[in-house]
């Protein structure tokens, strides 16, 4: 068996590295999209462009223009009393919101102490409307209270005590981000995106290259011969297995220097998870190519199945706000748990005990896909 | 000559139909797989946050306190999972993922309030996912701000003194109302599907006649070059065709996804994504040595990319300035707006020319580019 394989062995990575255009591609296109990608993955809102509809052109109905202006996240595009201009606008995506300030907004405020305005969004972008909401939520909120506190100091001025709003009772709401206070996306993604990089190219080498031999009928000249089928099966893994690895190390590299990645907790760790994350991977890509029969299929499985991978491993939308029975199916995805493990203990400092869950779970499912396909291999061959 | 190249290409067109349509599990795997995926993703894809889990972190809890923590208790948006007296609680629960926000209130908060003090209330969150963590910390925020608002109301009446003033926001959220998820991944799903069933299935079968010589033989035949490459190509059109419709039949009728606008546009503007789709496939295959290659290229190529250049989950408003223009070589980034216009905005040719245009010069392109290299390789 031993004998059996470490030929085969050779006689693979001899294949890999005489395709030099191959080789090239597995290692250096996800390195170029690493870099170029890894600065995509964000939801910060900018500056957005601000129109405004002031129909009560006060100096209060001014202030809340400044405040917003002034806080640097927004910039003021353009001013008409006419809510058709504005909604055009809107349509032809040359602003991103509207704020409309009703008249009688400067009197409602002194005299109900309460004025309403209205914000809208181009919701096109749901999540970028989300955040501009909450921007302005915020800003007016400060601007509410420095006008309280402006209150203060004319009704003492005034040398009239007690009737100040509140008594100024401040609750200032401070904010901080433990793991990555400059709240750079970078940190999270670059690995994240390396991860999904390796898994994609691995996951469909490994499809294709038993796929091909299938096509081509060397299968069943193998299944003939008297190499046991785990020594096959072993050495189309392992160079893939190997080049994952390399791959990965590159990688962290890349994030190391160029993007400044920390890296909190051990290394060690992460390798020690991904040799087991590969097998898991790449084992899918096997068993994708016990159910198909065509490279063609082989191709549009694993597109479809890393589709999901990607799409639903909590990089890009966060699992968490999916309904119940799509996070069930999301538990399933291997990449899911090796990028939540990356995160804590790159960026967090965990250590092997405070990721055993997540490692078992591979293993579990490394286990479980190299079991299926294995035998669902023997059904086919 | 030309009668008869004619009907050369419809007989070559013809065979190639036959040829697709034999192979079964192919063509259910082509017809079903996308559909499935317009169905899972339309459930999966959310980018709001609906379960932020809470630790409640206060030393000498009283009855400030008690009020704040029944706000982040029941609302439908965050919920407590930890009560702690001091942070140190929190560092293997943010670390095993276990919590999302820690709310932590300095002691004597009543106190401080009922003295007219000021008083601070420290949100801690897991920023290693900025993006996700930003939204978390904003939910928290938003909920702690409103208890303020009605606390110092509340105070304000009972003193006898003049509530602070207030401006409330009234948002509206011009098409897409509800923020549904779903409305805005739709167009960005089909193109994904559209890429699939155009640039790589292309670019692998073409590839496959090269690898084992039959286009050769097919490029000598009667038939001019760029007829051999259409006729092999024309069918997948026609196949994505299939797959947009199913698509949007799945989206209106599964997810009540609005058709503000033309439908018949939105067809025209997937054809024309598709016809560009399907000679970046040819040019794939153009380039490219060997099957493998060109599916390297082609998965690697387009999947990453398109996910995240596109428009389709993150705004390319917020991307870093020099990666803005780079977007602009991603065809699916110009259908995601037209789609997203037609389908969201209602908006017609009037709004959407430019988009349009620019899709179909990079269909131009494509194919001159992918044309001449087959026809380079010929000579």
């Amino acid at each position: 068996m031993l004998r059996a394989l470490r030929f085969l062995l050779r006689k693979e990575f001899l294949q890999i590295g005489r395709d030099r255009v191959i080789l090239r591609m597995l290692i250096v296109m996800p390195m170029i999209q690493l870099v170029i990608l890894a600065n995509a993955a964000t939801f910060e809102v900018k500056r957005a462009r601000l129109f405004v509809v002031d129909h009560d052109r006060t100096p209060a109905s001014r202030g809340v223009v400044n405040a917003l202006t002034a806080s640097g996240r927004f910039r003021l595009e353009a001013a008409s009393a006419s809510m058709a201009h504005a909604d055009e606008a809107l349509l032809s995506r040359d602003v991103d919101a509207i704020v409309v300030l009703p008249a009688g907004f400067a009197r409602d405020l002194t005299r109900d102490r309460h004025a309403q305005l209205q914000l809208v969004l181009d919701a096109e972008n749901g999540s970028a409307a989300g955040v501009t909401r909450f921007y302005v939520a915020e800003i007016l909120g400060r601007h509410a209270a420095s006008l309280a506190a402006k209150d203060v100091s004319v009704i003492s001025a005034d040398g009239g005590a007690g009737t100040s709003s509140g008594g100024a009772a401040a609750i200032e709401i401070r904010s901080r981000g433990w793991y990555n206070p400059a709240l750079d996306y970078r940190h999270y993604m670059v690995p994240g995106i390396l991860v999904q990089l390796i898994t994609i190219v691995g996951t469909l080498m490994t499809a294709l290259n038993i796929v091909r031999e299938k096509e081509a009928g060397t299968l069943d000249q193998l299944n003939v011969t008297p190499v046991p089928r785990s020594a096959f099966i072993a050495a189309k893994l392992i160079p893939m297995w190997c080049i994952g690895l390399l791959e990965l190390a590159a990688g962290m590299l890349i994030a190391r220097t160029l993007f400044d990645v920390p890296v909190v907790g051990s290394p060690l760790v992460v390798f020690v998870a991904a040799s087991v994350y590969l097998v898991a991977a790449l084992g899918i890509g096997l068993w994708i190519s016990t159910i198909v029969h065509t490279q063609q299929q082989a191709l549009f499985v694993t597109f479809s199945i890393m589709l999901i991978y990607v799409l639903m491993s909590g990089l890009f939308t966060p699992v968490s706000g999916m309904p119940d029975w799509v996070q069930w199916i999301a538990q399933v995805n291997p990449m899911l748990h090796f990028l939540s493990l990356m995160r804590a203990v790159l960026l967090k400092g965990a250590g092997l005990m405070d990721v055993s869950k997540e490692l078992a779970i591979l293993g579990v499912t490394a286990a479980v896909v190299l079991t299926a396909s294995v035998r669902q291999y023997r059904k086919g061959g | 000559m030309s009668t008869h190249r004619g009907h050369a290409l419809r007989a070559f067109i013809v065979k190639e139909v036959r040829h697709i349509l034999r192979d079964r599990q192919t063509l259910w795997i082509l017809l079903l797989l996308p559909l499935a995926q317009v169905i899972l993703f339309g459930f999966a894809l959310r980018t709001d946050v609906n379960d932020v889990r809470v630790a409640f972190i206060a030393p000498a809890p009283d009855h400030a306190s008690a009020s704040l923590r029944a706000r982040l208790a029941h609302n439908g948006r965050t919920r407590i999972v930890v009560d702690a007296a001091s942070t140190d609680a929190l560092e293997p629960l943010f670390r095993r993922g276990d919590l999302d926000v820690a709310v932590v209130v300095e002691p004597g908060l009543a106190e401080r309030i009922g003295r007219g003090e000021s008083a601070q209330i420290l949100l801690i969150a897991d920023a290693a996912d900025p993006n996700t963590g930003t939204t978390m910390q904003n939910y928290a925020t938003a909920v702690i701000a409103g208890w303020r608002e009605d606390l110092l109301a509340e105070r304000a009446r009972t003193n006898g003194a003049l509530p602070p003033p207030r401006i409330e926001m009234r948002a509206r959220m011009r098409f897409n109302p509800t923020l549904e998820s779903v409305n805005l991944f739709v167009p960005g799903l089909i193109a994904l599907i559209l890429t699939l069933v155009t640039t790589l299935m292309t670019a692998i079968s073409l590839s496959r006649e090269k690898e084992r010589g039959s286009l050769e033989v097919l490029l000598v035949s009667p038939l001019r070059p760029w007829q051999v490459i259409a006729g092999k190509v024309l069918p997948y059109l026609a196949l994505a065709g299939i797959n947009v419709v199913t698509a949007l039949l799945a989206a209106w009728l599964v997810f009540d996804v609005p058709f503000r606008g033309s439908v018949a546009l939105l067809l025209a503007a997937s054809a024309i994504f598709a016809l560009a789709g399907l000679a970046l496939g040819v040019l794939f295959a153009a380039v490219t040595s060997s099957q493998v290659a060109a599916m390297l290229a082609a998965l690697g190529g387009t999947m990453l990319p398109n996910a995240l250049l596109s428009g389709l989950i993150f705004p390319i408003s917020s991307l870093p300035g020099w990666l803005q223009p780079v977007t602009n070589l991603i065809p699916a980034r110009w259908f995601i707006v037209v789609a997203r216009g037609i389908m969201l905005k209602g908006a017609g040719f009037a709004q959407l020319w430019e988009e349009l245009l620019i899709l179909t010069l990079m269909f131009i392109v494509l194919v001159v580019a992918a044309v001449r290299r087959f026809s380079v390789r010929l000579a």
